[in-house]
């Protein structure tokens, strides 16, 4: 096991805990909705690490992109963010900021200074998404068949609950 | 590595779980609903690297039910801040007898 990967493992595990610690201890929805953006991007960061490269990219776009957006979408809507506005200007923060800014920094430096080992042509050959997409359409095509039926339910049904009333 | 990704999970979905059982903010409910999901899902991430790519298809899975869920739910959520005028649950008190 490669010490710098072991080390960006602990790194983006230790990451994950902390914020998902710090998002459920927030008031405000806000900063909680953030705390948990944190969350999302380290987990895709662990996925890469677990080689779910295609995972982590989808997990970076659906879920730190969309899901959470029209969480902090519904908040903004129905003006649940008030209060505790300075959040960010405390001393810890900042100390805690500073501390995971200089780790990422060191992490930077250290993956720019290693001499990574070449790759195979084979190895290098094949993409993230060839066993996936071939697992996805043919063992579990059924499944994913019904992902778009669940899909139209759900935005049926969104769109139904939230609309409003005509008459009342 | 594939304990410690597991053991991270169980944290993550520990921490969701204590997230649904204390707060009284509803769309913070919902978020800690999709820290447990992901929870769930990172600990299948780490099981595909033992059994092969089945697990990034269920994670992928996964992820489609939590956008719907999401959206929904955010629904609902808009449907019952226009009916109660808030979304703290201690607030919604209906069905309590």
């Amino acid at each position: 096991m490669n010490r710098f990967v072991e080390f960006q493992f602990y790194l983006f595990a230790l990451l994950a805990v902390v914020s998902a610690i710090l998002f459920v201890t927030r008031r405000n929805p806000v900063p909680a909705a953030l705390w948990l953006v944190n969350v999302m991007f380290a987990l895709a960061g662990l996925y890469v690490m677990l080689d779910a490269a295609f995972v982590g990219a989808v997990q970076v776009l659906v879920y730190a992109g969309a899901i959470m957006v029209v969480f902090v979408f519904v908040v903004m809507l129905l003006n649940l963010g008030r209060g505790e506005v300075g959040d960010l200007r405390a001393l810890v923060p900042r100390l805690g900021a500073g501390l995971v800014g200089l780790a990422l920094l060191a992490n930077l430096l250290v993956a720019q200074r290693t001499r990574w080992p070449r790759l195979a042509p084979a190895n290098a050959g094949d993409n993230a998404v060839a066993p996936v997409a071939g697992s996805l359409f043919t063992e579990h095509l059924v499944a994913f068949e019904l992902t778009s039926v669940l899909l139209l339910v759900a935005v049926v049904g969104a769109v139904l609950l939230a609309k409003r009333r005509a008459a009342a | 590595m594939i304990t410690e990704a597991l053991i991270v999970s169980a944290i993550l979905f520990v921490i969701g779980v204590v997230g649904v059982l204390t707060r009284r903010n509803a769309i913070i409910l919902f978020m800690c609903a999709e820290l447990m999901l992901n929870a769930v899902n990172l600990s299948l991430v780490a099981f595909s690297k033992l059994h092969g790519v089945t697990g990034q298809v269920f994670v992928i899975m996964v992820m489609t039910v939590a956008a719907a869920e999401a959206a929904v739910g955010l629904a609902i959520i808009i449907s019952v801040f226009r009916h109660f005028g808030t979304v703290d649950l201690s607030n919604l008190r209906t069905l309590r007898g």
